[in-house]
């Protein structure tokens, strides 16, 4: 028992009807990294929530240095030395590094020693090589540096078991690298490390140990050395992988859409697109890698309509579309929009399947006339999508929040798809989709690349992208760095550009 | 458990209805009166008594028109506390038109007058509207600060410009009789003023019911991100549901002009712009319901005068009352919240269950 840093035993957390953890036993070997491997809905999140006190399990208990523990609160937890980094980060954007991590501290009495903990701050952080100058505001530093940021918090207040959720996620490939030497600095300072994740060449790079979990239960632990990605995969899923979509041969035709030096702002009015050119042929993919807010979100608002051009033209088919409404490009013009966000731009979570199916078209016939809806029609329609795009349901007049993200997402692409777009723009279609959900998503974008549609493909994930483009094209702070055919697109060349280094 | 909660919930404004009389017996028993008594005595007099009830159905006019007005901004997300102002306007509007226009057929000239009432309304709730959807100024702050813009600019206009000669009070002078409002029940000053709130609740629930404008309201009010998405304009609709709101209140001075007090009165709404809060809360925001709501207001209200007069009971009981009622309405709402919660809560779990089936779907095959 002892030389388990953490054990949990038999860990059950019910919600309802569902079991999200089902006697779960989870043993961390001290000075480890420990990956812990899942799908979304696997009850990865679940776990790690109880172990941080935020969850109360129905049953189970936790024990640090085979001591049994009670977690009741993020702070308990941090008091029993462990220590969580979310994958969104919980910083202050306008305070200083120092400032971020003293933070929540108790007993500082009346007076901040803010000299005392920058010296401390900044000893620690040699120590570990962070390079984190702690009088900096946290908002200026780039999203790997605000990681290191969050670890180093956890360290100043003394956590011996630091739980990293999907660390990766907000990372360039060429970040990943750099991070995982960190993950051994700390190993070697006898620090604890438990890695969540659902990648599993990161697994195989910098795991020790790998505990597999999937429907609540753990289906597997293993060393990392005893174990090869096709079985922790098949382990994870439940089945066999296929870890490449079908693709057939095709050529591209004309020329459908069109970028002319495209500069647009943010939300907050900030330069998020700058001069921006490119083209996309009927029945190509011409997939935007980079990382997370490089200017991907306002590419596509730009297009689809939803945010205007400072300067530029963007055009379909060789007609200036530049200053057009968003319904009429959906509608006349044939430019169909799965967005990044789905909760927050592509569905109204409170209306029906039905009534999210006709978002887009909701005044036209044979949905409504003389400004009133004709519900027959519009049920049938929702009816005829769910049957073609096999969304799983209850009932078309359900909340469509109560669908799981897959089946939203299918009903989002049945909506765009179904009226034979000229053009997709597809920003992020995969993201929080499980391994059956990514396939069918991909397999739906090829067929409408076969049909013949300029689509163009936002991804963060680079491997979805060399799995569906045949171009690449990398936004770096709004600018677009290069563009690569798919077969020079080599993860190392995309992951300098994505860091803004030009080829 | 969970559909009984449901109909428990939807129920809320009967709840609190009757916890608010409840509450409301203690103050009448500290008064020194028999509640039961009095209570009887004041839906009697409400609803039982021919003249009683068209004084009731007098304040159920306006209070029904301002409860719509707080309606169906709701619906696209914005709070209308403005009603009062845009009653005061729009009876300004009604008024000018009835006094200063000349030479028309009554008919014609009552309906000039609805709308110019309607219109000052809605051009009174348009400030608010372009603050909001053009400066995303909060517009409760503007439409309640408004108010006594209009309150006071009445006021002034029935005491100085408007003024009745010799008149002891702030009042302009008396409308020409050819545009009194008919009246809905004979020897009453109950007028039709009333069927039309009940017309255009009915319609308003037809609207969000079935109409492409309920639902495009509805969605800017869900999520405005979706609603540009699909092409509709966030600005055009916080425009229009603040003028056809304005326009409701407008007309509710209005019918309080032409259908009650025949002039101009300085300070004549006595709160029914705020009171129409209290009709939307308590309908849950349904327009159809609001005609229910409007109607126990105005009983309550009419009500408490018979009950002052038969026993001797303060009409301050009864304002109390209506007070206690929106508390409790207020209260139930955060058991919706709670409710939402648990809702969110069995969503997370169905989207969690159904990924799982997902899951083990795709392994049979």
């Amino acid at each position: 028992m002892a030389d388990y840093k953490l054990a949990l035993e038999n860990i059950t957390k019910s919600f309802g009807a569902l079991t999200a953890n089902d006697a779960v036993n989870l043993r961390v070997r001290a000075g480890t990294v420990h990956a812990v491997l899942g799908e979304n809905g696997a009850g990865k999140s679940t776990l790690m929530n109880i172990l941080y006190g935020l969850y109360k399990p129905d049953s189970g208990r936790i024990l640090v240095d085979g001591q049994p523990v009670t977690v009741s609160s993020p702070k308990e937890a941090l008091a029993s030395g462990i220590g969580m980094v979310h994958q969104h980060f919980m910083l202050v954007a306008h305070l200083t590094v120092t400032e971020n991590i003293v933070l929540g501290m108790s007993g500082q009495g009346l007076m901040l020693d803010v000299a005392g903990h920058t010296r401390r701050i900044e000893d620690l952080s040699k120590s570990f090589g962070f390079d984190i100058d702690p009088g900096a505001e946290v908002i200026k530093l780039p999203i790997g540096m605000q990681q290191r940021v969050e670890i180093l918090k956890l360290l100043y207040h003394n956590a011996e078991i630091l739980i990293l959720d999907e660390p990766t996620s907000v990372l360039t490939p060429n970040e990943t690298g750099p991070f995982f030497e960190l993950l051994h600095r700390l190993k070697d300072a006898g620090k604890t490390i438990i890695f969540i994740t659902h990648k599993l060449e990161e697994v195989m790079a910098v795991a020790d140990d790998v505990t597999v979990m999937q429907d609540g239960k753990v289906r597997a632990s293993v060393g990392a050395a005893d174990t090869d990605p096709a079985s922790l995969a098949r382990t994870m899923v439940g089945r066999e992988v296929l870890f490449q979509v079908k693709r057939s041969a095709h050529s591209t035709g004309e020329t459908v859409l069109e970028l002319d030096g495209v500069t647009a702002g943010n939300d907050r009015g900030l330069k998020a697109l700058e001069r921006v050119s490119f083209e996309v042929r009927a029945g190509e993919v011409f997939g935007i890698a980079g990382v997370d807010g490089n200017g991907q979100t306002e590419l596509a608002e730009v297009i689809t309509g939803l945010r205007s051009v400072d300067s530029g033209r963007i055009l379909v088919a060789g007609k200036d579309i530049t200053q057009t409404s968003v319904s009429r490009r959906a509608g006349e013009l044939g430019i169909a929009y799965v967005p990044e966000d789905r909760h927050r731009d592509g569905l109204v979570l409170d209306d029906s399947v039905a009534q999210n199916a006709i978002l887009r078209t909701y005044d036209q016939a044979p949905f409504a006339s003389y400004g009133f809806f004709n519900r027959q029609a519009i049920a049938d329609h929702a009816a005829r999508l769910v049957r073609d795009f096999d969304v799983r349901l209850q009932s078309i007049d359900q909340e469509i929040r109560y669908l799981s993200g897959g089946n939203q997402q299918k009903v989002i692409l049945a909506r765009e798809l179904e009226a034979n777009p000229k053009v997709l723009v597809a920003a992020q279609p995969t993201k929080g989709l499980d391994v059956g959900a990514i396939e069918f998503v991909q397999q739906q974008i090829l067929n409408q690349r076969d049909r013949g549609v300029a689509i163009l493909y936002i991804s963060t994930e680079l491997e979805h992208l060399l799995d569906v483009c045949d171009r690449v094209g990398v936004l770096f702070s709004g600018r677009l760095m290069d563009t690569l055919a798919a077969a020079d697109a080599t993860p190392e060349r995309i992951g300098l550009l994505m860091a803004g280094v030009a080829a | 458990m969970d559909s009984v909660y449901r109909v428990m919930f939807h129920l809320r404004s009967v709840w609190a209805i009757l916890l608010a009389l409840a509450v409301g017996s203690i103050l009448i028993l500290a008064a020194g009166s028999n509640p039961i008594e009095a209570y009887a005595t004041l839906f009697k007099g409400a609803f039982f008594d021919y003249w009683g009830f068209a004084a009731t159905l007098v304040k159920m006019c306006p209070l029904l028109l301002a409860g719509l007005a707080v309606v169906l901004p709701l619906r696209a997300g914005l709070f209308n506390i403005g009603a009062e102002g845009q009653i005061y306007i729009g009876a300004l509007f009604a008024t000018i038109v009835a006094l200063y226009v000349p030479g028309l057929p009554g008919p014609l000239h009552i309906v000039l007058c609805t709308l110019a009432g309607a219109l000052g309304g809605a051009l009174w709730a348009l400030i608010p509207a372009l603050l909001k959807a053009y400066q995303r100024i909060n517009e409760i702050i503007v439409t309640l600060l408004l108010n006594f813009v209009a309150l006071h600019f009445v006021s002034f206009v029935v005491s100085g410009p408007m003024m009745e000669k010799g008149a002891p009070y702030p009042y302009s002078p008396e409308i020409p009789d050819t545009l009194f409002l008919p009246h809905l029940l004979a020897r009453t000053d109950a007028h039709y003023g009333v069927l039309v709130g009940v017309v255009i609740a009915l319609s308003l629930y037809v609207v969000f019911q079935r109409g492409v404008f309920g639902f495009t309201l509805a969605t800017v009010g869900r999520n405005p991100n979706a609603a540009r998405y699909a092409g509709m304009s966030v600005e055009r609709h916080i425009i229009l549901s603040f003028m056809i709101a304005g326009a409701f209140a407008g007309l509710a001075g209005t019918f309080e002009v032409l259908g009650h007090r025949y002039r101009l009165f300085h300070a004549f709404s006595q709160g029914y712009g705020y009171d129409g809060i209290v009709v939307a809360f308590l309908a849950g925001l349904n327009p159809l319901f609001a005609i229910f709501s409007a109607l126990f207001i105005g009983g309550l209200r009419s009500g408490a005068n018979m009950m002052q007069r038969a026993m001797g009971i303060e009409t301050t009981v009864v304002e109390a009352i209506q007070g206690l009622v929106i508390l409790f309405v207020a209260a139930s709402l955060a058991f919706r919240y709670r409710a939402t919660a648990i809702g969110r809560a069995i969503a997370r779990r169905q989207e969690v269950e159904e990924a799982l089936d997902g899951q083990t779907g795709d392994r049979k095959t």
